[in-house]
């Protein structure tokens, strides 16, 4: 193969991907920091005792769960608009298309790390008085954070790939920004490699720093009883 | 002495399996009454009942007196209807103590202490932790304020939630097998504080196998069998000479190795 290398592209127009990256970091960041409450709200409702909440938070987990995202991220940029009659923003569409697939994701998250503590803990907190919202206020939902932050910021890492979807509605996020750029200058080989580069690197780091923090988490004593 | 806490034919089924059979007990203010029985017979699960962590599927629990929920009806054996906000009230004022501890992890042992005094009954924070310093020094552990209770000996956590129970001001405690999980030497220290509550007079509800401690420390001792009050009586009544077989097969179980010359028994094994 006698291809000959040419990075000129990247080195003119690093500020384009630089931008896209930026994007792609809001995208996700805001899809699931907004995802959080809604997800905890949603692991709530599943747990109620109200049959019909309960049924309702599961049926509305299993939707974003079992469907491929690209074709909620369609339905909410094409039909949503029908149904509205309004027209959405690319952006608009792509975070709140994330922020409901990430809720969903995170709802099954809180409901297991509430589900994993010892039952013990209800007891200790019921026999002083505490009701259910009080107990799970200030006994289980701490130490169920606690355990669920490493596998938080995993989904996280999930939902950051997840957003390159964006591109397909030209939302100019990292991999809009390389189609474009490889489009104008027909070096897809270089661009393309380049976009994967950096996607690792970001992705690598941040898995970095979830495995430092779960050392931290582990030694910080909460697993030895006695 | 006015009647502190009492339980009138109380039952209670997991699903199709009955639990407790129509339980009769009445304990007078500053009794302390300790409940024995083979594992399974249902000794958890009455105390549970009493401040209502499990509801009574039938029967009525009187608070100083005053029945707990409302009875849906005017039969004497009406169904009773529970509403949440009333049971914290009461679970507030009747302490428990667990064999596990089930201490709060993520708070200090100060905290721990605190925390109910804060959230339950809407006591200053000042106010709360002068409290709890009051009661660990009570417990002898006024040194571990601020240790967590991963760091603790088993004693020293059962103690911290001895005092975590006693900050709530309660009227009654129960205490179910509060040293089973601990290493024998650790046991001691835990009685003691339970020793020195019941001097205060302090109204005590306690499962134990600690028969030793039964026979000095407690007012009168219930034997269970089956979900029901199976005989009851003084101290040297039951375990020194029980009528009934089962208390006696029971007591045998656990005298069956025994030091000789060792604990208040010794005298005088059963006929
Ligand atoms: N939450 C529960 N669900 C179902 N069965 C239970 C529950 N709690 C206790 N039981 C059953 O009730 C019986 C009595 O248990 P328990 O009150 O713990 O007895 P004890 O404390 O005397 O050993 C046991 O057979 C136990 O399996
Ligand atoms: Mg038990």
């Amino acid at each position: 193969m006698d291809y000959s290398w040419n990075f000129d592209i990247i080195s003119r127009s690093w500020d384009l991907l630089l931008l896209g990256l930026a994007n792609s970091v809001y995208l996700t960041a805001a899809s699931f920091v907004l995802g959080l409450p809604l997800g905890l709200a949603l692991a709530l409702a599943r747990l109620s005792r109200r049959k019909a909440l309960s049924g309702l938070a599961g049926w509305y987990v299993d939707f974003f769960r079992a469907t491929p995202s690209l074709v909620q991220l369609y339905w909410f940029y094409f039909a949503l608009p029908q149904i509205l009659n309004v027209q959405i923003e690319p952006g608009t569409a792509a975070l709140l298309t994330l922020t409901l697939l990430s809720s969903a994701f995170v709802a099954e998250i809180f409901r297991g790390g509430i589900a994993s503590l010892d039952k013990g803990q209800w007891d200790g907190a019921r026999a002083i008085g505490m009701s259910y919202a009080q107990a799970m206020r200030r006994v289980i939902l701490p130490q169920a954070i606690k355990r669920m932050i490493p596998i938080f910021l995993e989904r996280a890492i999930e939902l950051f790939k997840t957003s390159t979807i964006a591109s397909v509605i030209s939302f100019p996020e990292l991999l809009f920004a390389a189609q474009d750029l490889a489009a104008r200058s027909y070096r897809s080989l270089e661009v393309y490699s380049v976009v994967a580069l950096i996607f690792m690197v970001t992705l690598i780091s941040l898995s970095q720093i979830t495995r430092r923090l779960e050392l931290r988490l582990a030694r910080s004593g909460e697993t030895t009883t006695s | 002495m006015p009647e502190a806490i009492r339980a009138e034919k109380l039952f209670k089924s997991f699903g199709d399996q009955q639990v407790l059979a129509g339980i009769d007990l009445s304990v007078e203010v500053g009794e302390t009454v300790v409940v024995l029985g083979a594992s399974g017979s249902g000794k958890s699960t009455l105390l549970r009942c009493m401040n209502f962590l499990e509801l009574p599927t039938g029967g009525r629990i009187y608070l100083h007196g005053n029945l707990v929920g409302t009875p849906l009806g005017n039969q004497a054996d009406a169904k009773m209807k529970y509403a949440e906000p009333n049971l914290q009230r009461v679970r507030a004022k009747v302490g428990m103590v667990f064999q596990h501890f089930n201490l709060f992890p993520h708070m200090s042992v100060l905290h721990n202490i605190m925390e109910g005094q804060v959230t339950v009954l809407r006591r200053s924070r000042a106010q709360a932790e002068s409290r709890a310093r009051e009661l660990l020094a009570k417990v002898g552990l006024a040194d571990k304020a601020d240790s967590y209770p991963a760091n603790l000996s088993g004693g020293q956590q059962q103690r911290t939630a001895i005092a975590r129970a006693l900050a709530m001001d309660p009227e009654v405690m129960l205490f179910d097998e509060v040293t089973s999980a601990l290493d024998p030497e650790l046991v001691g220290e835990v009685l003691r504080v339970m020793r020195a509550l019941r001097e205060e007079g302090m109204t005590m509800i306690i499962v134990t196998h600690e028969l030793g401690f039964a026979y000095h420390a407690a007012d009168r001792i219930v034997f269970m069998d089956a979900g029901r009050v199976y005989e009851e009586g003084h101290p040297h009544d039951i375990l020194i000479a029980p009528k009934r077989e089962r208390t006696r097969q029971f007591l045998e179980g656990h005298n069956q190795f025994r030091l000789p010359e060792a604990g208040p028994l010794v005298a005088s094994e059963q006929t």
